[in-house]
């Protein structure tokens, strides 16, 4: 999630290894930025990953939060 | 062992303990009794001066309508947090909508669409998240809870490497964030009010309104 909305970084199925590993490479450079990345796990919840899952359907980059 | 997922964030504010349901209760009494010590001194040198002298009423009514409008402060302060900030261009707002769309469900787009709040049920109760803050509607729905958290600009040394998000991203950060640890959101967050529902709801701004109506009713 960016100033335009959203931005797809990588898209990529489980089966096209090129694909996972330029997803994997864009996945951890949004990271060492100081992005964390969320999976929705059903209604309500939502579960922070370290390591890209290569089988989630959507993996969502956000940014840190602090008190205001 | 828990093994319960940790908001990262929580580790820069290190020295707040970790917020449960006993000590928001704590929080909250110490913001009732705070309450009580703004107004009852006002009001009862208001008794005192009418009683001692009734001629005295003017200073009387002064001190009243300081009892009355401390809180009242305080509960603009709290209205503040969900207070709409500044549009992006029609563009990325449409591109963010989208995807807060996708990740609330039906009642809850609808529910923002109206109000610009996402409500989102928790285990401290009901969540409205708005863009650069949230309200807790507290059990039972006469408390609520105004917290100040926002998503942090992201930044290369001094300088901004975004502009500003759109309203509806800056509202889907910190719901992604809630709903990894509400605790620890909770945590995170600062507190800006705590009180009754009445006294926060007359200081909302209208289309607002609407959605703490609906946290009340489920709450």
């Amino acid at each position: 999630m960016d100033q335009t909305g959203h931005t797809t970084l990588a898209e990529w199925t489980p089966g096209d290894a090129a694909a996972v590993e330029a997803a994997a490479i864009a996945f951890r450079e949004e990271l060492d930025r100081g992005l964390y990345a969320v999976v929705s796990t059903g209604e309500g919840h939502a579960e922070q990953v370290r390591e890209l899952p290569e089988g989630a359907e959507l993996v969502i980059l956000r940014r840190p939060i602090a008190g205001g | 062992m828990s093994t319960a997922p940790v908001l990262p964030e929580t580790a820069a504010v290190y020295w707040r303990p970790r917020l449960d349901a006993a000590r928001l209760r704590r929080r909250e009494l110490g913001w009732t009794l705070s309450t009580f010590a703004h107004t009852i001194p006002f009001l009862a040198v208001a008794a005192l001066m009418l009683y001692l002298e009734p001629l005295s009423f003017p200073v009387a009514a002064i001190a009243i309508v300081h009892a009355w409008g401390i809180p009242a402060l305080y509960a603009n302060r709290g209205a503040c947090v969900v207070r709409p900030r500044p549009r992006a261009d029609d563009g990325s707002e449409r591109t963010a909508l989208g995807l807060l769309g996708d990740l609330l469900g039906h009642e809850a787009r609808e529910l923002h669409a109206r109000t610009g709040l996402a409500l989102e049920r928790g285990s401290l109760g009901v969540w409205l998240v708005g863009e650069a803050g949230a309200l807790l509607v507290r059990p039972g729905g006469r408390r609520v809870d105004c917290w100040c958290v926002q998503a942090k600009p992201m930044t290369s040394g001094a300088r901004p490497m975004d502009a500003d998000l759109p309203s509806a991203d800056r509202t889907a950060h910190l719901l992604l964030a809630l709903r990894e640890d509400e605790a620890g959101f909770a945590t995170v967050a600062n507190l800006a009010f705590s009180g009754g529902t009445w006294r926060l709801r007359h200081r909302l701004p209208k289309p607002m309104r609407p959605a703490l109506a609906a946290a009340r009713a489920i709450s």
